[in-house]
């Protein structure tokens, strides 16, 4: 080997052992810094890329925010990275994720964005003893399979679908609905609990159909929505969806009310649906930002990075910082030793006040339904236990 | 009844993008017998494109037709030069290379023009600006809108258009040599590889309005709204028999009032075991079904003329 190029080989060799260390953590580099890897699996390809990007910008917030706080953990100064990675709100993919963030020993997952992606990688989180927290998950399923691993900061869809089923008996005064799904575990199962809570309440169902979380042209199915001549629609699934919907529902001349749960309560709804939006209703888990406990800062600070927040930022930020308390609280990032602390959380986040039950479910959620109004989403009531 | 021609209505208008799309696939595949899997992302650029036009035009206040006329008018150029530059770096240099290398070559193009789009114009679900106010007309207890209306005619012209080309004219014999024998047809002066450029540039045109049509009825426009309406498109044009330019348009207007009326009917005739979710399921049957019987689809015939 000519001479010049030793201290080269010598330096990649290097670079190549401190790129190695960087995978594994909770690892201690020879400063006394910790680096822990935290994982994000969102959508950031297809038709909900921009929910995707929403909740890796919220994350990386949390952990930007944790990082300048500069904390010590088991006395070595903690730096925590964000790896995100694309599930594509594919439930296989979602399972590649998972067992790839296994493999890189992450310390802990925010994530996954869809019911869909987070049921099936809750598994492989919980062989793994990695703790999960999904921000937007909303199907109660994932948190009822008896892992110790998953848990939630958002109210799940018993609760969701039950609040909208009884507000459009009570509140809309509708006696007759059609129901509409995207046959995802989020749609569909949100979709049942409101077809549930509705008949309870008293509301005719008239018809179940579904679509799927691709398409486009539902007027097949909305015209035979029209011969039922429904007073509302509900729609379980996402704005990339409802917002078209929406504007096929008035163009084939359908004047029932629309009504959707959190995945179509986003700014792209508005666009997307365009004027023929006007007077839909939508519900997200949670209060309104403004009202959140520390709503209007996060807001700020945001928009000032980020721009407008289009579901779940808010979520992904206070899931991050809980995490990373109970690791506080533990002394310890690893996963066996800050999962129970993480169990007993009692934490003030941006979004509400934040402690879990025995299943990993936010305790004392509440849902807020918004209707569309000259252009806005408009805060009419929030429903449910207050915390 | 109202509900059925309702159905039908709007079965047939999908069905027309379909088939303008189809007649893309099916011109590419008679020439030289490639399944352009890129074609679906060609019209997804004529709709961004288009969109990124009407938008600027919509934030000066202008309405209208004219508006979604001068989207078009940008976007077939655009379609043009990209599916032009598409055979050339992608196709051309394959042309002699086994069926499969030019096959896994598209599929490349594709995703590669979809991470493009995603790039240009972002992830988003964009709103295609309403510039039209769209009246409704009543046709029988149906509601058949004005934009339903511009498309069932505008594919109508498009298609005669693209027929009489094909049958009618110089290019279009030279066009209908160059599929049957290309190197007998270069021998008697056809220039082949021209042929096979001006194939890709029609097919492009039609895909861009198919773009554009697609975006003002749905009004939305989106990188990854290609992949979807190609693989109908190309099911639309194996339905009629890919390569035959008839069979195009048939294969497309069969398999949008299929799916409309699998979507409208099924839910009702199993009595709710079977949903609207399986009117694709349904559509996909029928296409089995036609193979089983016509293996070279409704149209074709083996062996006979294609494009």
């Amino acid at each position: 080997m000519p001479r010049q190029l030793i201290p080269i080989v010598l330096s990649l060799i290097t670079l190549g052992l401190v790129s190695c260390g960087k995978t594994s953590a909770p690892n201690s580099a020879a400063t006394g810094e910790m680096t822990v890897l935290i994982g994000a699996s969102n959508p950031m390809t297809g038709p909900q890329a921009h929910l995707g990007k929403d909740n890796e910008n919220g994350t990386r917030l949390a952990i930007e925010d944790a990082n300048a706080l500069g904390m010590t953990i088991g006395g070595k100064k903690v730096k925590f990275e964000l790896v995100s990675e694309d599930d594509a709100a594919d439930p296989k993919t979602g399972t590649i994720v998972a067992q790839k963030f296994v493999d890189q020993k992450v310390s802990g997952v925010i994530g996954h964005l869809n019911s869909g992606t987070t049921i099936p990688a809750s598994r492989i989180y919980s062989e793994a003893g990695i703790p999960q927290i999904s921000p937007s998950a909303t199907n109660p399923k994932y948190t009822h399979q008896g892992f110790k691993t998953a848990f939630r900061v958002i109210p799940n869809d018993t609760q969701q679908g039950g609040e909208l089923g009884r507000y459009v008996a009570s509140k809309i005064g509708a006696k007759t609905a059609a129901v509409m799904d995207d046959t995802t575990q989020y749609g569909q199962g949100l979709a049942n609990q409101f077809e549930e809570a509705a008949k309870a309440a008293g509301v005719m169902i008239l018809t179940h159909e579904h679509t799927d979380d691709k398409a486009t042209d539902f007027q097949a199915i909305l015209t035979n929505i029209k011969a039922k001549k429904p007073d509302i629609i509900f729609y379980g699934g996402m704005d990339a969806q409802s917002g078209p919907m929406m504007k096929q529902i008035r163009s084939l001349g359908i004047p029932a009310k629309f009504i959707t749960g959190d995945g179509g309560c986003s700014t792209e709804f508005l666009s997307l649906a365009g004027t023929s939006g006007e007077g839909a209703y939508c519900s997200l888990p949670g209060m309104p930002i403004e009202k959140m406990p520390k709503g209007e800062d996060f807001k700020k600070r945001f928009n000032a990075k980020y721009g407008e927040i289009q579901d779940y930022a808010p979520y992904c930020y206070d899931a991050v910082m809980v995490m990373i308390d109970a690791m506080k609280r533990a002394d310890s990032a690893l996963p066996a030793k800050y999962l129970p602390e993480l169990a007993k959380s009692n934490f003030d986040g941006v979004t509400a006040h934040i402690s879990f039950d025995d299943n990993g479910d936010l305790k004392g959620g509440v849902i807020t339904v918004y209707q569309l109004r000259s252009g806005k989403w408009v805060a009419l009531e929030t429903l449910g236990a207050k915390p | 009844m109202d509900i059925f021609l309702q159905q039908v209505i709007n079965g047939l208008v999908q069905g027309s993008l379909y088939a303008l799309v189809a007649l893309g696939y099916t011109m590419v595949y008679g020439i030289i017998e490639l399944v352009n899997f890129a074609h679906g992302e060609v019209v997804m650029v004529g709709a961004m494109v288009g969109l990124s036009v009407i938008e600027r035009l919509a934030a000066r206040g202008d309405t209208g037709w004219g508006v979604i006329a001068i989207g078009v008018l940008v976007a077939i150029p655009s379609c043009m030069a990209l599916g032009l530059g598409i055979e050339r770096v992608a196709y051309r240099p394959l042309r002699k290379a086994p069926r499969l290398a030019p096959l896994i070559s598209a599929i490349g193009v594709s995703i590669a023009l979809q991470q493009l789009a995603a790039l240009i114009w972002g992830r988003n679900y964009l709103h295609y600006p309403d510039v039209l106010s769209n009246p409704q007309f009543h046709i029988g207890g149906a509601v058949i809108t004005q934009v339903q209306l511009v498309i069932l005619a505008t594919t109508g012209i498009l298609m005669l258009l693209t027929w009489l080309i094909v049958q009618k004219t110089a290019l279009g014999r030279a066009m209908r040599a160059s599929a049957q024998n290309p190197s007998v047809a270069g021998l008697m002066g056809v220039n082949v590889d021209r042929i096979i450029a001006l194939t890709f540039l029609m097919g492009s045109g039609l895909a861009a309005v198919a773009g554009v049509l697609v975006g003002t009825y749905y009004g939305v426009g989106n990188h990854t709204m290609g992949f979807m309406l190609g693989l109908k498109a190309f099911t639309a044009a194996v339905l009629g028999g890919i390569g035959s330019l008839n069979g195009a348009m048939l294969g497309g207007l069969l398999l949008g009032v299929i799916e409309n009326l699998g979507a409208g009917y099924l839910g009702s005739v199993t009595n709710g075991t079977i949903g609207s979710n399986y009117s694709d399921v349904l559509a996909f049957i029928m296409l089995i079904a036609v193979l089983v019987f016509r293996p070279s689809g409704l149209m074709g015939e083996r062996g006979s003329e294609k494009v």
